[in-house]
This record gives structure tokens, sequence and C-alpha cells, in this order.
């Protein structure tokens, strides 16, 4: 079958490549590009394992299709750290423990920046509701709840 | 600070106890942490299982040809041309071999089992060519469900105990009662469900062969897979860095990790084989589904006089994983007699496994509500009647406890949930919104298991040193726990020791499961580090030129890089000094970490806990909430009480998930389960879950091991589920006693 050729930007960097019409973007993602930060968790969108972001939109990759990316700006957890310097969420992770196997935490980092971005202050219900499409089987949540909360609230103050 | 003492040798180190933040953590923020299904080799092809729909019988027709046809498909891998094995992986050759499917015949046993595998230049290819197989199968009727046909009486449970225990005569006992309570609790199958699937990548050169796949258990894996291939273990090198969750489900090598590394064998190339979602809902194990009748006597006072715990369970028709629920009743309440006994169905289903907390988890929901009903009976508060029948020793063994600091745990649970002024009855309290409000009690508790490890350690002229043990790391954070044991072991700063696992190169570092990693690798890091320093002190009181010439048996003391002479301290040298005089690179030391046998002999070792557990109830809808939650745990020593902390919260979590919302559902026909995905399999979700809180209940365990470690993996769910049963109750005056507890449960 005929491979499509693909021009998108990822994180920022313009990007090409050629897919098979019936590939996921999560596949492309990991298996052309080798962009494997993004995980599998399901397949069929129940997990959040593949987030990613789709013109600033949280999206499950395993959900599009790798050509639905021409020309559009995919964001994905390989461009969260600016270089060495980690983004707040990632910080606040590491500081408050908010990971453990680590499978399901680039997913809901993700998810995470999606949901501060729309809406910088929010609530505990809030943040549960806004992450209640990443699965962790590890964590218990509490910890992931904490440490959005509190980059939440620090990044406030730095912009203010 | 601690302080280990090894014959005349001290060493001084700064990182137990210390709540470092993991190690791995960078790599996992920033998604470059590789874990299985991430490795790529050059010119890898991908497998794609394809497995029965039905759940009995035999495959009558495969379309090989058609699935050959498709553009991308290399090669399609069925019995007919599955390449050969030196071993029958139905032959049971040791206590945790479990039988598998490996494409050795057209048999099928149960649904969603292997029955080829289509290797394809891409996913997509082998997916589509697993999808054109189109098999025809000649069909049996299929039992399942806790009433087949096919019972048992079995004489081991879980990985090897007797499944009949008896201590005292529980007839006379409940004869003698002047209450009695008999009920009988069901719980469902569940599965691991860990995030990661499980995945392979397999890479043949000549007769070697390296995997990338997750594994708890690396010796065991490589010496399986060596078995069945007829290669010697040095051959099979498998690679695993991390985990993403285990819960049990990664033990043992499974027959899809098999069928990727024959189909690599079958195609001449690398191959990797990543398991779908639903697929894990057949042939990498769950935790099997129980019955279980609680007869319990007790006296007008309150105290138990006698406990009969029965639990009808299933295996499959093929092999034995008997879950072992009653093996909570041995523990944890002081009744003058008990007797556990068990039954069994054979189903057609996988084979049942251990899942986080095996037998304390199913086994603790039924006793911890039975406990409660029977409080209720007495007229006592929950708390009050497990104080009355406290175990000052354990009950089934009259063994002393090596540690219990479990009245401290419900102290300070009780001050932290704030139980005081909790009516006796239920339907009692209501929030502001008008929701039924429920309390509800759990204790916990988990044996304090060792398996058998080894480690190295390695102190290099440079006054650095090298750590390593083949241990694993699902997430619990062995990379940064045993770690620190390392340094502490070495007497040096947790930065100065590279530290390596994760690897079937590496020294066996035994199970992770049943909670004993961190102290079964610990231990054998602490031997190892000892056995580095005493060869390198018997170095420097050796040298006539070293400061600590002669210290003799005054002994010395490792700190900071340096031994100094314990009775003199400002003699000393560095590690460095005394390799480089010696003229040498390196010093190495060797340690073994296993439960000492006379341990068992003489204590009953086990962690403990006490969970509060609040929970919101819509009186119209039935729609329940847990609201809060409070675990007050024990477990000996602390190595990290961050990842400690995290290691409990998952577990609660995981207890709440077994009262409210988890269990696969069996088609009765079919032999199918109904919701394997995770829209319609529920664990619970960020929304679902409350706040949580966990205490470090102190506690010093001079007898578990040398170093006092008990184990906290597991202990979190037992307690918990109870808890939450016990706060429904609580809420509605209705006793659910099937599990989960869902709303039509509650609308009576
Ligand atoms: S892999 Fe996309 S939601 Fe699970
Ligand atoms: S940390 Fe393991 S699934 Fe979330």
């Amino acid at each position: 079958m005929a491979r499509i050729h693909v021009t998108t930007t990822i994180n920022g960097e313009p990007m090409e490549f050629l897919c098979e019409p019936q590939q996921s973007l999560l596949d492309a993602l990991r298996n052309n590009l080798g962009l494997t930060g993004t995980k599998e968790g399901c397949g069929t969108g129940d997990c959040g394992a593949c987030s990613i972001t789709f013109d600033g939109r949280l999206t499950c990759s395993c959900l599009v299709l790798a050509v639905e990316a021409e020309g559009h700006e995919i964001g994905t957890i390989e461009g969260m750290a600016q270089g060495e310097t980690l983004h707040p969420l990632q910080r606040k992770f590491l500081e408050m423990a908010a990971l453990q196997c680590g499978i399901c935490t680039p997913g809901v980092l993700i998810a995470a920046r999606a949901l501060l971005e729309k809406n910088p202050d929010p609530t505990e219900t809030e943040v549960r509701f806004g992450l209640a499409g990443n699965l962790c089987r590890c964590t218990g949540y509490d910890k992931i709840v904490r440490a959005v909360m509190e980059t939440a609230a620090e990044m406030r103050e730095t912009a203010s | 600070m601690a302080e280990t003492a090894s014959a005349t040798h001290v060493r001084h180190g700064s990182s137990i106890g210390q709540p470092l933040t993991r190690r791995d953590g960078v790599l996992k923020v920033t998604g470059q942490a590789r874990y299985a299904a991430d490795n790529h080799p050059p010119g890898m092809l991908h497998a794609a299982l394809a497995v029965s729909s039905i759940a009995r019988g035999r495959v009558a027709a495969l379309d090989v040809a058609a699935a050959r046809a498709h553009p991308g498909v290399v090669e399609v891998m069925t019995p007919a041309n599955r390449p050969p094995l030196a071993q029958d992986p139905d032959d049971k050759n040791g206590p945790f071999v479990f039988r598998m499917e490996a494409l050795q015949d057209d048999r099928v046993r149960y649904a969603g089992q292997p029955i080829a595998v289509v290797i394809a230049e891409t996913l997509e290819a082998a997916t589509e060519g697993a999808a054109l197989l189109a098999p025809r199968y000649e069909a049996e009727a299929v039992e399942t469900g806790l009433d087949a046909s096919d019972v048992f009486i079995p004489q081991m449970v879980g990985p090897g105990a007797p499944a009949e225990a008896r201590h005292g005569d529980v007839e006379a006992g409940l004869a003698a009662a002047e209450r009695r309570v008999e009920a009988t609790y069901e719980t469902p199958a569940q599965y691991h469900n860990a995030m990661e699937p499980h995945a392979i990548v397999a890479a043949w050169e000549g007769d070697r062969l390296t995997v990338d796949t997750p594994s708890q258990g690396l010796a065991w894996a490589q010496e399986r897979i060596a078995g069945l291939l007829g290669l010697p273990p040095e051959n099979i090198h498998i690679r695993s860095p991390f985990l993403g969750g285990g819960f049990g489900s990664k033990g043992v090598i499974s027959g899809p990790q098999v069928l990727g590394i024959l189909a690599a064998r079958l195609v001449g190339r690398p191959v990797k084989l990543v398991l779908r979602r639903e697929q894990m809902y057949g042939p990498v194990g769950h935790r099997g589904p129980t019955r279980q009748t609680l007869r319990l006597g007790a006296g007008e006072d309150g105290g138990l006089t006698a406990l009969h715990h029965h639990v009808r369970t299933a295996t499959s028709r093929f092999d034995d994983f008997l879950e072992p629920a009653a093996s909570v009743s041995h523990t944890l309440y002081a009744a003058p007699a008990i007797a556990t006994t068990y039954d069994a169905v054979r189903l057609d289903t996988g084979t049942p496994l251990f899942m986080r907390a095996p037998g304390e988890a199913s086994g603790s929901i039924a006793l911890e509500s039975a406990i409660d009903e029977m409080a209720l009976e007495c007229g006592m508060d929950p708390l009050e009647f497990r104080l009355r029948n406290y175990a000052e020793v354990e009950p089934m063994s009259g063994k002393p406890f090596s540690s219990k600091a479990l009245r401290e745990c419900y102290a300070q649970g009780v001050a932290r949930f704030g139980w005081a002024g909790r009516p006796l009855q239920p339907r009692q309290m209501r929030d502001e919104n008008g929701l039924l409000v429920g309390w509800g009690l759990g204790t916990a508790t988990f044996p304090a298991l060792m398996f058998q490890g080894q480690a190295r350690a390695v102190i290099r002229r440079d006054g650095t040193a090298l750590a390593e043990t083949g241990a694993h790391d699902m997430g619990q954070g062995a990379w940064t726990a045993l770690a620190q044991l390392a340094a502490d072991s070495l007497g040096l700063e947790i930065d100065q020791v590279e530290f390596r696992s994760g690897d079937s190169r590496l020294p066996d570092a035994g199970i992770a499961g049943g909670s004993s990693h961190t102290a079964t690798a610990g231990i054998a890091l602490h031997h190892a580090g000892a056995d580095a320093i005493a060869k390198l002190t018997e170095l420097a009181m050796a040298d006539q030129r070293s400061p600590l010439f002669g210290a003799g048996n005054m002994g010395v003391v490792a700190r900071n890089g340096r031994l100094l002479r314990r009775d003199d301290e400002s003699r000393g040298e560095s590690y460095a000094d005394i390799l480089t005089r010696a003229g040498l690179a390196e010093i190495e030391g060797r340690g073994t970490g296993a439960m000492d046998p006379a341990v068992p002999e003489h204590y009953a070792t086990h962690s403990h806990g006490a969970v509060f557990a609040e929970v919101k109830i819509d009186p119209e809808l039935g729609q329940i909430r847990a609201t809060r939650l409070v675990g007050a745990f024990a477990a000996g020593r602390i190595v990290n009480p961050r990842l400690v902390r995290s290691q409990y919260y998952g577990g609660m979590i995981w207890g709440v998930s077994f009262a409210l919302h988890e269990q696969a559902v069996m088609d009765k026909c079919s032999g199918r389960v109904m919701n394997a995905n995770l829209g319609e399999y529920h664990v619970p979700v960020n929304a679902d879950v409350p706040s949580l809180e966990a205490i470090l209940v102190e506690e010093h365990d001079p007898h578990v091991n040398p170093l006092g470690i008990k184990g906290v993996g597991e202990i979190g769910i037992t307690g918990t589920a109870g808890a939450v049963a016990n706060a429904v109750w609580h809420a509605t005056g209705v006793r659910v006693r099937r599990f989960p507890i869902a709303i039509e449960k509650l609308l009576v």
C-alpha cells in the first residue's frame, strides 16, 4: 500500500514522515518517529497513556490517524522540558513523588499541562475530573492531584 | 541515621530513612525511561497474537494463506510451524512454574488463548493478518462460575501452603457461643491490569537471545526460558530496567512472551510482541474468584470463641493456583478455636495467579465484614470489638509476633480520622446535602516474607563504589530504596555509589513479589557491602603503614568513605588510600539476602495496619463515593518514607477498587470475559477517589531480618477493602456480601 507523506509540527519543530493510511498517530510517533515517550495502555481511548496535544487540545493519539496530523501542531512529552530545564509540572511531580512505575506519567503530565493552560487556578475537584481520563494503577492519584495544585499555585505566583 | 553492626565492623550511613526523591524520576517525567515496548532494534518485525474466541474445544481451521498473502505479512506461526521447544510447556518442574499455551497443539482451554502469531513489517499489517486468519472451531460446552460441577478439595493453596488448618475445637466453640454470625461473601475474578501491557522484544544471535520484557523475577524468567529452549541460562539475556506496573502478573513468564521469542526464531529477525489490552484477560493470570463462608462465635463479653473460614475458589481446568483467602484468619483475631478449609472448582479460564495481596485482599474483605457483623451482634463498637479480640500472639500457631504495633496503628488512625462519637447503628449520619454518611474500619495485615537474593559490591580505588543486584522496579522504587541501602552498607553517600539493577546478568535479586523485595535484595546488598568493607579492613589492618594496623579485635568504623579505628576515631584513612597502597583497582564483596530459617520457626512475621474510611451515599440513587481514607501502617524499618507512602496510597486505592469497582464479568455461555477493556473493567479514575492519608507508625523489628525491614507493597489493600465495605453498611444499613458493592445491590 502506498505510504502517505505527512507534513506537521511536533513540539514546535517542523516534521515530515511517511505513514500508512490506517496507522494511528500514536503508532507513527512511536514507531516511525522514535518518540516513545507517548505510551499505549489500551489503544481504545480508555486510559490516556497516549495523551498528546493536537493544536493545543488534549487528545488521545491512539484515536487519531497519523495522516490527520497534516498541517497541525502536535505536542508530546518529549517537548515538555526546555532542554535541561524541566517544566514546573515535571519538577513538582518529581519532588512530590507523583509517579511510581511512570508509564502513565507522560500522559498525565500532558493532560495536566493542558488543564492548567485552560484553567490556571483549578479546584481539587476540577483537577480530579480534568485528569479523570488518565488512568494510573500505581499512585492512588493523591500525589498527582497535590502536585498539579501546587504547580498551579507556583505558576500563578511566577506569572503575577 | 542508621547504624548497622556486622561482626566487629560498624558501618555508618545516612541514606536509610531519608525521603529521597526517586532516582529514575527524571527519566520518567521526560518520557525517556525505556520500557520494554519502547525498544526497536534494527530490522525488527511486529507480531500480533490471534487469540481464541471460544473457551473450550479445538481450532479446526485457520486461513493461513489469507493472512500470509496480506501485504507486509512475513510469516504466520501456528502449531504446524512453530519452532520446537526442548520442554513441554505443560511440564511442571517447580512450585512457581505454570503451564502455558505456546502453540503446542490445537486445543483451546480458555477464551483469549493464543492460537497463532502473525509477524509483519508493521503492526498494522500484523494486526490485519491476524484478523484474516478467521478461525473456525470445534467448540465444547464450557463451565464458568463457582457452582461449576468439577469440585475438589485442594491439598495446597497459594504458592504451597497447606489448605486445611485447625487449631482448637471450632464446633465446640460455636456451640458454646452466646452470639453467632454465619455469613457468605463473594469476590469476583479480577485482572491485574498494569497500565503497561505485557511486551517483549526478542532478538536472536545464533543461540544467544536478548529480550526486553518487563519481569518481576529475572532469574526465574531466565531459567524458564532457558529450560523451554534447551539453552544454558547464560545464553538468555533479559533486560527489564522499568516495569509499567506488575502487581504479580509479570512474576512468571507467560505464553505470549515465549511466543514472541519463538516468532523471532522463526523469522530470523528481531520481533516485538505487545499484548493488546483485551488480550490481558486470559494468558497472563488473574485473581481467582472466591465464595467465603465465615462462622463466628462470641461470648456475652464480645470475646471470640470460634472462627471458621471456609473458601470456595476456582482454578483452571489444566493447572492449579488457589487463592489462599483464609490465611488472614490465621493471624488477625485471638479466637481460641480457628479452622480454615477450602474446596475449589475447575473452570475453562486461564490459570489464576498471585495478584497484589494474594489471599489477604480477598480474605480480609470477608473477615473484616464478618467481624463488623459480629461486633454489631455484640452491641460493640467495631474498634472496641477488635481490641477485645486483639491477638497478642499469632492465634493459629501460638508464636509471638516478631513485632506488632497494631494497637498503635489503631490509636493513631482513630485520632487522625476522628472516629470518636461514631453511632453504633447504621443510617444515622447525613451530610449537609442529605447524603448518607458511613464510617468503617478494617484491620490490615500482610506477611513479611523473604525470597533469596544475591548482590555484589565493589569499592573502587577512586573511593566510589558499585553495587549491583538484578532487582526489579515495578514502580515501588527499587532504584532508589535499594541504592540507599547499598550506600549505607558501604559507608558512602548515595551519590558515590553506582547502582545497577534490572538485568539478568546481575546477581539474582529474588522475586519482586510478596512485599519482600526491599528486604531480600536490600539484605543482600547490606551483606555485600559488609563483605567488601571487611575485606578492605583486613587489608588495612595487616599493613604496617596503615593507621589501622593492629586495630585487630577493636574493629573499625566505616563512614564517609573512610575506615576509622573504633577505639580512636582520629586514626583512620580513606578507602582510596588503602586500595592505592595495596596496588588494587578495587575490592569486591558478595552478599546473600534470605530469611534465617530460625525466624519463622520462632516468630510470626507480619506487617499490620488500621484503615478508616468514610463513604457518602445518595439515599435515592444509591451512588457511592469514598470521601475520606486514613490508613496507619506499621511495617518495621522504613527505608524511604516518601516512596513508602506512595506504596500505601496505591494499595489503599486498590482496596477501594476491590470494594466498589473491580470485577471481571464472565459470559456463562461463551466463557468470555465480557468487559475485557479499561472502559468496562472499572478501576478507579482520579475523579472516583478521595484524598488519602497514610500514617507511618514507627515500629522496630529486632527479629525479622538484620535490618528490621518488613513489606509495604500489598498491605494497603487489606483493611481498606473491608473498611469501605463496613462504611457502606454503616451509611445504609444494607450489608452487601457480593463484591464489588454496586448501586443495584444497595437499592433493595
Ligand atoms: S492508549 Fe490511547 S487512551 Fe489508552
Ligand atoms: S505510575 Fe504506574 S500507572 Fe501511574
